[in-house]
């Protein structure tokens, strides 16, 4: 595995933290406030419940700083928390049973698979990205995905982790991450193909099946 | 090395993250080039990425920092035995 450091700027921060010039946790979260708060509300849709669990990430952050060891990036670190801390919200049902009601998408782990196919479907159009609607699709997509899809999801397409990164978060094989990641993809481009079709007119009637 | 489509399926994932071995991507792209089902499929999967790479895909609610550090403000100034816990 990559050994991966935390910045010289990150770890100076961290060591002046834990030497009692407290206030500077502030800054040294800055840069990740989007990422905690992403990485949980991907995996629960529920805003309240991500906020809260964001701030009880970072509130964790705080408390165990001196266990962070810089082995990890401060940030792999952190969405370890996070992911935990998104992990116990649901165990504990606190999320609105919508979330987990309609959880159709099938386990594909090493079975075959099949994608939707919509040969008309070659770009999103600017005007569907501009919809909030489409968001909200992919939102629920996203939500009902299997957890151990969806957590290897979340970090690599969302968060942008790479491999190795990913792996040492979730404390699984790079191998499973890319396994895992490409099952993933492909529920969601299933999932998600005829939610543009109203985006994207049908030309030729022999693509109306895919429409019907 | 000729590939059918559904053994290209299982490699969409690994050329979109421009991971394919030389060979497994001359036979991929081989097959993309006849194979309007494959490419759509590729498209798609690609679209899907872009949307969720998308910043306001996932976008925080307002007021969200600001609430955030006005918690942490009180964790941090009520925690005199930090990092002992």
């Amino acid at each position: 595995m990559v050994k991966v450091t935390t910045t010289t700027d990150e770890a100076a921060l961290i060591r002046r933290i834990l030497a009692g010039e407290t206030e500077l946790f502030h800054e040294l979260i800055r840069p990740y406030e989007r990422l905690v708060y992403v990485t949980i509300f991907a995996i629960l849709k529920n805003e309240t419940e991500a906020e809260d669990g964001a701030q009880e990430t970072m509130i964790n952050a705080f408390r165990h700083l001196k266990s962070f060891r810089g082995e990890a990036k401060f940030s792999t670190w952190l969405v370890t928390i996070a992911m935990n801390e998104a992990r116990k919200r649901l165990r504990k049902g606190k999320v609105t049973a919508e979330d987990s009601l309609d959880a159709t998408i099938e386990d594909h782990e090493g079975g075959d698979y099949t994608p939707t196919v919509l040969t008309d479907w070659r770009e999103i159009p600017l005007e569907a990205l501009e919809k909030k609607e489409l968001r909200e699709k992919l939102h629920d997509a996203v939500a009902n995905l299997p957890e151990k899809y969806r957590e290897v999801f979340v970090l690599r397409d969302i968060e942008e982790l790479n491999q190795e990164e990913t792996a040492a978060a979730l404390g699984i094989n790079v191998t499973l991450v890319k396994v895992r990641l490409h099952r993933a993809r492909m529920m969601l481009q299933k999932a998600l193909v005829p939610y543009l079709q109203n985006e994207v007119a049908p030309r030729g009637s022999f693509l109306r099946r895919w429409f019907a | 090395m000729n590939l059918d489509c559904k053994h290209v399926w299982e490699h969409i994932s690994g050329y979109l993250d421009r991971q394919l071995d030389p060979e497994v991507l001359a036979a991929v792209e081989k097959h993309l080039e006849s194979c309007e089902v494959c490419s759509a499929v590729l498209d798609s999967t690609r679209n899907v990425l872009v949307l969720t790479a998308d910043d306001r895909t996932y976008e925080l609610p307002v007021g969200y920092s600001e609430r955030l550090h006005d918690r942490l403000t009180v964790v941090i100034r009520g925690g005199r035995d930090f990092g002992n816990q």
